[in-house]
């Protein structure tokens, strides 16, 4: 069975709709997508059906999830998080910037902590041997940045603008241009991997991993701002994204106490 | 908007999760994700297993990450699980010294993994374990999980989760041993035998 666009719009109407009803009857706000997602076809096999056990981490100080791994200068280096400067050419496309701070949930930055991207050049094909998109690779780019956050949370890449992609969830299948964000918090119970995309992008309606997220403001909080002040002069475009970790902390223990 | 203003603390709300994809594999794993443990420590583990779709068919796709204490219960604070070369910018590999406590493994082709890791000690009440990630394409949010050890049936039995955890699927928590420090844990992600997952509140 071919799906089609069509196909998959109906099946992301019936997810929203879905999804407006619950809250309508009370459900609350879903800041994350569900892992049972039909409009997009590999979550169907790959997600449990039976529902997660809760741990309240209030109960207990010594749980190994309320520490996270530690990362440090060695972990990464000086030219990491620039993108257009990891080959002997410059790589092909649009320089951006990308700078946002990483908070939990009060607010707080979270410091010293290990921020990884990867992404498609700026023709929409990634570096990776199982791609099979035929846009050209770019020699001079790999797609592939590592920072750890500073002391006010703030994180900053230099990059050039992804291209977006076909893949095949369904015939004539677009991924919005967008950049891979893997990071860490203060515990483990913070860990998030997401994606970043681009303001206006036409493709956003069309693409079941976005639209996973059925909250239309949870949504919106994927897709980075154009900051003229990030611009660099003569050099790149500015683009500003703060990422907000969900899941508790120690911070939150000592507060409830 | 992506401009978070602190000062409201309604605005705060997190950013939501999205899958790994399949394209991770060239960003993700880094050398020596699998060799937690210090060199030749005597209290050497090795976990393996594979990780299954609801068909029972193994994902080459998959991301484990692993996060556990050292041997006497103590969280590890040393960066360097990812250590990098200054010059060539290449993954130089653990120091061997040193223990992070963190690994990061991509399954194989066949849907297999392994880690060698030091056996974590216990931390309160809690009967020892190693805290698990599990990303994969077709996973819109990671999944998280814990390996617990056999032998020490008095401590699994006191163990807070386990104890919320019905007899039959308490056992997919607990790693089958294989001899010489080997432990065998599957992760499947649905249906028969489906792995108990977590979700911290
Ligand atoms: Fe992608």
């Amino acid at each position: 069975m071919t799906l089609t666009q069509a196909d998959i719009d109906a099946e992301i109407a019936a997810e929203h709709a879905a999804y407006e009803k619950r809250v309508a009857d009370g459900a609350p706000v879903e800041h994350h997508p569900r892992r049972d997602y039909a409009p997009y076809s590999s979550s169907v096999l790959r997600h449990p059906k039976q529902p997660p056990i809760a741990i309240d981490v209030t109960k207990d100080p010594e749980l190994v999830e309320l520490s996270s791994p530690a990362f440090g200068e060695r972990d990464i280096t000086e030219i990491d998080n620039d993108l257009t400067r990891q080959h002997t050419g410059e790589p092909i496309g649009e320089r951006i910037t990308v700078s946002g701070r990483l908070l939990d949930r009060n607010g707080r930055p979270v410091r010293g902590q290990l921020v990884e991207i990867w992404q498609a050049n700026s023709a929409g094909r990634y570096a990776h041997q199982r791609e099979q998109h035929d846009a050209p690779l770019d020699p001079n780019f790999t797609g592939v940045g590592r920072t750890i956050s500073d002391d006010d949370g703030f994180y900053r890449f230099t990059t050039v603008q992804p291209g977006p992609y076909p893949w095949r969830n369904h015939v004539n299948a677009w991924r919005p241009a967008h950049i891979h964000f893997s990071v860490f918090g203060s515990a483990f119970t913070q860990r998030l991997v997401t994606q970043m995309y681009f303001p206006n992008d036409p493709l956003f309606p069309y693409d079941p991993i976005l639209q996973s997220v059925t909250d239309d403001a949870a949504r919106q909080r994927l897709i980075a701002t154009y900051d003229h002040s990030l611009s660099v002069p003569e050099f790149s475009l500015g683009y500003h994204w703060d990422i907000v970790l969900d899941g508790p902390n120690a911070t939150w223990i000592e507060e409830g106490r | 908007m992506t401009k978070i203003d602190t000062s409201r603390p309604e605005n705060v709300l997190p950013t939501p999760s999205h899958t790994v994809g399949p394209f991770y594999g060239y960003a993700l794993p880094f050398r020596g994700g699998e060799d937690i443990a210090p060199l030749g420590h005597p209290d050497t583990i090795t976990v393996h297993g594979y990780v299954l779709d609801g068909e029972g068919k193994p994902l080459p796709d998959a991301l484990v990450e692993l996060w556990g204490p050292d041997q006497d219960g103590n969280l590890p604070t040393a960066d360097g699980s990812m250590r990098r070369d200054p010059a060539s910018g290449d993954f130089l590999g653990r120091n061997g010294v040193e223990f992070t406590g963190f690994g990061r493994i991509q399954t194989d082709a066949d849907g297999h993994w392994y880690a060698r890791t030091l056996r974590p000690g216990a931390r309160g009440r809690n009967a020892p374990y190693v805290s698990v990630c599990v990303f994969a394409r077709g996973l819109l949010v990671h999944l998280f999980t814990r390996i617990y050890l056999p032998g020490d049936d008095a401590a699994l039995a006191a163990d807070p989760l386990l104890a919320q955890v019905e007899e039959p699927r308490r056992d997919t928590l607990i790693a089958a041993e294989e001899g010489n420090g080997t432990y065998r844990f599957d992760i499947r992600l649905q249906g028969e035998g489906e792995t108990v997952f977590l979700e911290f509140q």
